[in-house]
């Protein structure tokens, strides 16, 4: 486990893992999920309620959808999303070889 | 699980599922014991003491056992706490006396628009996962001011950090005492100032010998006591109403009655008691039932203020530290969500069948007929007004709509009584709301004495500490705090609960851009996030002094001259208001015609178009401002674009970080590898 506190002095700070291409590149895909991510969480944290009072009307055993969507439906989406996201970002990870030593 | 266990093959860690999965069963025998017990005959009283102090016990046992002498057991818990323990952890950590005793409450009175409150408090997690968890976990130290400082050169940026940190956690923690007090005042027959030092031995038994490594283990126990004392009322409920046990499902049934009632009850003549919705399921309306524009801008400046105030509370960022890697931080937060969605996507079906269960059995009937619970809950509450209020306003003997006024935070602990559920269910319900408000109360407390132990004297002013130095230190300032905040608690009671919003926006405010701007943009500079951090505190903490303290003066500034005289009309008539500001009010009204608009009015009018015009509301006893309409529980909105912006424009116009400033920043954005910290010094040596 490389923590910190094993780091005493700037000379014995590991070198870098990776190469600098690597790491940017890494760096490119982890930004266009954690942009992805955060447009889901957007869409169904803000915009889908804007309409809450149109989709009231629509009932489904007995809830009306907007209700629904701020009560429940939304909740489903950010657990999904993050069992997702937390997937996605390992693949990426060991796709450019930057994942921990087990 | 003894003090000497370190690295390796822990026994403990190796046969988490099973000792967890007997620790449940235990509890589930414990409650059917009581069930029994009850039906024998044993009074309620007794029961109640039963589920307060052996629940306790168990905590204490818990924190006892894992005492550590260790600093990264007992910062850290030594960082090997599996993902899915760290999110149950986290749940209990995160579910406090708000959620479990409050939140059922306020959507019960605020219906729709309670709902902030659940999307708000879940939302967060995904800005956590996404932008700061696993970057936090590659720093890996032990508190978030330690990042601030060795991300922004040093014991400034920690400073602030730490100024921010327990001014959010300070109030925090103050609620959570308060909500263990109300709950021991009803069950152990006590007084609240008894109450409240009785949860204090309960908190600090948890905490004190083992630090985060006890706190961990202790809220694991937690959240299995308060999830199943959430779930079963509520699956008991559903039952009761619709015959099948998933309440989540089946609660639409329930809100279609409701509408159905509430509209029986308008056609009445009657009018929903104060503070209570008469539109349950009706999306930001006002009290007529109509669009109000200012209902839909304040819901969505709440779910914004407490999402990213989420992500930006020390005493669930520091959760994720102690994880044994990157990977596990990640999965650990999907963890997390989860073990918190299970409550919060309950909380509207127990909300919707409690308001049912009333409306349909109480509400018309003769007050002399109503059952004997309502008599256990008309003891007086620390606001001054008993928790269930009958009022017969009209002396006409019977219960309409208005004159059932039940205290939100009392909802859900009376729930089953008023659903007709055996004591027994009651007495559990009690000991899950002690269990979050303790599991809360621990965290923060530790996030408090962590920050001025390890940040403020190891770091600023004892670096040479020795380990055994540092821990005594440390467990004496968490007894110092702990009693600190017990003695605000016990003085100010309920009329410091609101500002746990506070916290968010705080929080939010101060710290939420520098940690995003610190790790997601290499270029912010020291002064930059210095500078964010300061301008988001101040403005932030700032409104909501100045419109929760001086709403009157700071409509003076902000307010066009209309609205300064309907404030001053309101300040003059309210019987709470101080002389000296009846006497202010006063003169303004006699002068009405010689009134001018604010300096600022131009500002506070710059979106009267959309609907969105600079007011008042009179709320807790006195005049609160609301810049542009919006609530000051959601002071949050104005300071956080503020800081990003500070930060972003700031970095332009100051020296770019130091290469090794930005191999640092490179460092802890790839799990694999060890930190290059751009300073050695900021290393902590274990």
């Amino acid at each position: 486990m490389p923590l910190a506190e094993e780091t005493q002095g700037a000379a014995a700070a590991p070198p870098a893992v990776v190469d600098q291409a690597t790491a940017k590149a890494y760096w490119k895909r982890t930004s266009s999920l954690m942009w992805t991510v955060l447009l889901i969480w957007f869409l169904s944290g803000f915009v889908i309620h804007i309409f809450a009072p149109s989709l009231n009307a629509i009932h489904i055993l007995g809830f009306p959808l907007g209700f629904y969507f701020a009560a429940q439906g939304s909740l489903i989406v950010f657990v999904v999303g993050l069992y997702w996201f937390a997937r996605r970002q390992n693949q990426i990870d060991e796709e450019f070889r930057v994942q921990e030593d087990a | 699980m003894s003090a000497s266990t370190s690295g390796g093959k822990d026994p403990f860690i190796a046969n988490l599922n099973k000792i967890y999965a007997g620790y449940t069963g235990g509890f589930l025998g414990f409650v059917v014991l009581l069930g029994i017990l009850e039906q024998l005959g044993v009074p309620d009283r007794i029961i109640g003491y039963f589920f307060v102090f052996l629940t306790i016990g168990v905590y204490a046992y818990i924190g006892i056992i894992s005492r550590t002498a260790q600093v990264a057991e007992y910062y850290v818990a030594g960082r090997r706490v599996p993902a899915v323990y760290n999110g149950m952890a986290t749940g209990s950590d995160w579910m406090s006396a708000a959620s479990f005793i409050g939140m059922a409450g306020s959507l019960y009175a605020l219906g729709y628009g309670g709902l902030a409150f659940i999307l708000g408090w879940t939302g967060g997690y995904m800005l956590v996962a996404i932008l700061l968890a696993p970057y936090l976990r590659k720093f890996g130290q032990y508190t978030v001011p330690d990042f601030l400082g060795a991300r922004f050169g040093g014991n400034f940026a920690r400073s602030i950090g730490v100024i921010v940190l327990v001014t959010a956690s300070f109030v925090y923690v103050v609620a959570q005492i308060v909500g263990v007090g109300i709950i021991t005042q009803r069950f152990l027959d006590v007084s609240f100032g008894v109450a409240v030092f009785a949860g204090l031995g309960g908190i600090l038994v948890c905490s004190m010998l083992g630090g985060m490594r006890a706190v961990t283990w202790t809220q694991v126990a937690q959240y299995i006591i308060l999830i199943i004392a959430y779930l079963i009322p509520a699956i008991l409920m559903s039952v009761k109403v619709t015959g099948v046990p998933v309440p989540q499902l089946m609660y639409g049934f329930a809100l279609e009655r409701i509408e159905g009632l509430e509209a029986a009850f308008r056609a009445a003549g009657q009018s929903p008691p104060p503070g209570v919705t008469g539109f349950h399921s009706a999306p930001f309306v006002g009290p007529n039932g109509q669009f109000s524009m200012s209902a839909a801008v304040n819901f969505f400046a709440l779910v914004f203020c407490l999402m990213v105030g989420t992500a930006a509370l020390p005493h669930i960022l520091m959760r994720y530290f102690t994880t044994p890697s990157v990977r596990e931080a990640r999965n650990s937060v999907a963890w997390s969500l989860f073990f918190i969605f299970l409550l919060y996507f309950t909380a509207p079906a127990y909300a919707a069948f409690g308001k049912l269960e009333i409306y349909q059995n109480f509400i018309n009937q003769p007050i002399a007929s109503l059952p004997e619970w309502v008599k256990n809950w008309q003891i007086m509450s620390p606001y001054g007004v008993p928790w269930i209020n009958i009022v017969d306003a009209n002396n006409d003997g019977i219960l309409q709509w208005s004159e059932f006024r039940i205290h939100p935070d009392v909802v859900v602990l009376a729930t089953p009584e008023i659903a007709g559920m055996p004591y027994v269910i009651a007495g559990m319900v009690a000991a899950g709301g002690l269990a979050a408000a303790l599991s809360t109360a621990d965290g923060l407390l530790l996030a408090l004495a962590n920050a001025l132990s390890h940040d403020v004297y190891y770091k600023m002013i004892n670096p040479n500490a020795p380990t055994k130095q540092r821990l005594i230190i440390a467990r004496v300032l968490l007894i110092g705090v702990a009693l600190f905040a017990a003695w605000t608690a016990g003085n100010a009671g309920a009329d410091i609960l609101f500002l746990v919003a506070w916290a968010f926006s705080i929080a939010a405010a101060g710290l939420f851009a520098a940690l995003v701007m610190g790790v997601w943009y290499k270029r912010t500079t020291n002064t930059a996030a210095c500078l964010g951090m300061l301008v988001g505190y101040v403005a932030t903490f700032g409104y909501l002094m100045w419109s929760e303290f001086g709403g009157l003066s700071f409509l003076q500034v902000f307010g066009t001259k209309e609205a300064i005289l309907r404030a001053a009309q309101a300040a003059a008539a309210l019987p709470q208001a101080s002389a000296e500001l009846k006497a202010s009010a006063a003169a303004i009204v006699a002068n009405a015609a010689t009134l001018q608009d604010g300096a600022m009015a131009w500002f506070g009018k710059a979106l009267t178009g959309l609907g969105m015009s600079t007011d008042h509301v009179v709320l807790r006893g006195r005049i609160v401002a609301r810049l542009w309409g919006i609530n000051n529980i959601s002071g949050g909105i104005f300071g956080v674009p503020l800081a990003f912006l500070t930060i972003y424009v700031v970095s332009q116009f100051t020296k770019a970080p130091s290469q090794a400033m930005q191999d640092f920043v490179e460092s802890i954005r790839i799990p694999k590898g060890g930190v290059r910290l751009a300073d050695a010094r900021a290393a902590v040596k274990e």
